[in-house]
């Protein structure tokens, strides 16, 4: 009792510092350990088809209308900002580029899959946890079914599927989004803006930003469902890994998304 | 036929089954009894090869669960249907498909039959015409009927029921009383319910053995258990708030109580 009062704050800050940063290497560890499993669980029969197309319609088409109006915003504010930028040093011509680069390569994919993060990852984890705490997890064990390949499976592959497919969208829209305000708002020439824009685009700049998408769609399913798995305690429990799922999978998509980057490119 | 011997598991420090032994004869209810936290949920989820025990052996037919491989484990649960404390329906699914769940995973009809087999097994549970509900429309009682017919679904040999009348009215704590033993007579399982209700334990079980800090203390039928001699299980037949039960609890309040103020006590000085 009296033990720990006596030990130094230094000493208590270090401790807890060293009990988060073991937790979370832990975590980690199980959502490494869980990607293998649904790895492993993918090919084995039953087939889970329909319930993946369930999970594509739940992380795409329900997720279409956020991801489309954040990528329209962002098109727009990036063809002012650069607008403004470049009128100092003349070089307004080059704003469709920018626009155009920035979207596809960086900004179409991170902000999907912040997007994502937050509407399905929170989803998932509240959905998982709940079954969790209310023992539906375990009914399905003893009704002969694994629950990862039963619950983690169609989500995992609906995400890596399904997310490119919006970035694809959203690159679309945040492309025009940025003609729009350059054309329309600021009175740029709209022939140099599509020609500049076509000029420094290349496929590579669009296919590293979905293969980007993808991974994230993968890591937000897995960490969600890990999370969801993992909650105890009722109500206030499944609140919590939703919290978790959601801060941890955002994170993961900006720690991953610099990594793969600096692979790419 | 079940063996449960020498089954240990703790959650941390904390030893929740301490050497558990108790043998379940085929064909008969089992009810074991025990106050809240002493282990029931967990000595059952240990039997179904949901928690993994960390000593001691669970034969089912003779083979340890606790030795098999995943895909044996796996074929061994087929043999156990469970009815869980607030029946664990998938909210997702309506009643229909929540009963043909194990039915349509394992293939066990062709689908044009399963919504006769379906109905089938609700009958037997006294529900009819439920099958397009889904579980929030569901009573409390309704939810119990409901995970029963899924449990019993794929016709298992070994049935366990986790607190099959916890939070019902007495009247439909007394119709799942009934339906369990129609249940064993009709199909003829093994069975085993873990409950804190005398009166359902006495009114379903062929044996009732009582569960205390990690381990059985006594096993008898309904009548012997009522008329037995040790005190702990006295308490615990009889509900009552004063005897060695509680009276430890009190005595480790007061423990807790004294060593909280002589720390009080060296702080000050």
């Amino acid at each position: 009792m009296t033990e720990p009062a006596r030990r130094s704050g230094a000493a208590r800050l270090a401790e807890g510092l060293g009990e988060r940063v073991y937790a979370m290497l832990q975590d980690l560890g199980d959502i490494f350990t869980l990607f293998l499993q649904v790895v492993s669980w993918i090919p084995r029969p039953p087939s889970e088809f329909r319930n993946v197309v369930k999970q594509m319609e739940e992380v795409g088409v329900r997720s279409m209308p956020v991801v489309l109006v954040t990528a329209t915003f962002t098109g727009m504010v990036l063809a002012l900002q650069s607008y403004s930028g470049f009128q100092r040093f003349g070089a307004t011509s080059f704003v469709g580029s920018v626009v155009a680069l920035s979207i596809t390569r960086e900004l179409g994919p991170v902000f999907a899959g912040l997007m994502v993060s937050g509407r399905v990852g929170a989803s998932m984890a509240a959905e998982l946890g709940t079954m969790k705490v209310t023992e539906q997890i375990d009914a399905l064990v003893t009704l002969a079914t694994n629950p990862v390949k039963y619950l983690v499976v169609p989500r995992v592959l609906a995400a890596t599927v399904v997310l490119p497919v919006l970035v694809v969208f959203a690159d679309l829209v945040g492309i025009l989004g940025g003609y729009f305000v350059a054309v329309y708002l600021l009175g740029a020439n709209p022939y140099v803006y599509i020609a500049k824009t076509y000029q420094y685009l290349q496929m590579k700049d669009i296919y590293t930003g979905l293969i980007k998408a993808s991974v994230f769609g993968m890591l937000i399913a897995l960490i969600s469902c890990h999370h969801g798995f993992i909650a105890q305690g009722g109500a206030e429990g499944v609140g919590r890994a939703t919290t978790r799922a959601v801060v941890a999978s955002s994170m993961m998509v900006l720690i991953s998304d610099y990594f793969m980057t600096s692979f790419m490119f | 036929m079940i063996e449960i011997r020498g089954l240990c598991k703790r959650f941390g420090r904390k030893v929740v089954l301490d050497g558990v032994d108790l043998a379940i004869p085929k064909g008969k209810n089992t009810v074991v009894i025990g106050g809240s936290g002493t282990g029931k949920s967990v000595l059952i989820k240990c039997a179904v090869g949901l928690l993994r025990p960390d000593a001691g052996e669970i034969l089912i037919d003779g083979a340890d669960i606790t030795k098999m491989n995943e895909a044996e484990r796996v074929r061994v649960r087929q043999k156990f249907g469970m009815l869980f404390q607030g029946a664990a329906l998938f909210d997702s699914l309506d009643v229909g498909d929540n009963v043909a769940f194990a039915l349509r995973r394992l293939k066990l009809y062709p689908e044009r039959q399963i919504r006769d087999v379906v109905e089938e097994k609700l009958s037997m549970v006294g529900l009819r015409d439920v099958q397009r509900l889904m579980p929030a429309e569901l009573s409390g009682g309704m939810k119990k009927r409901v995970g029963l017919a899924r449990a019993i679904a794929s016709e298992p040999d070994i049935l366990l029921y986790d607190e099959p009348t916890t939070g019902l009215d007495p009247i439909m704590a007394d119709v799942i009383n009934d339906l369990i033993i129609s249940l064993r007579e009709t199909l003829g399982v093994t069975s085993i319910a873990i409950t804190h209700d005398m009166a359902s334990a006495c009114k379903i079980a062929d044996s009732i053995a009582m569960l205390y800090r990690g381990k059985i203390i006594e096993v008898g039928t309904p009548d012997e258990i009522r008329a037995t001699s040790n005190p702990v299980v006295a308490q615990f037949v009889a509900g009552r708030a004063h005897g060695p039960i509680t009276d430890e609890n009190e005595e480790f309040v007061r423990f807790v109580r004294r060593t909280h103020a002589a720390d009080e006590g060296t702080r000050r000085g």
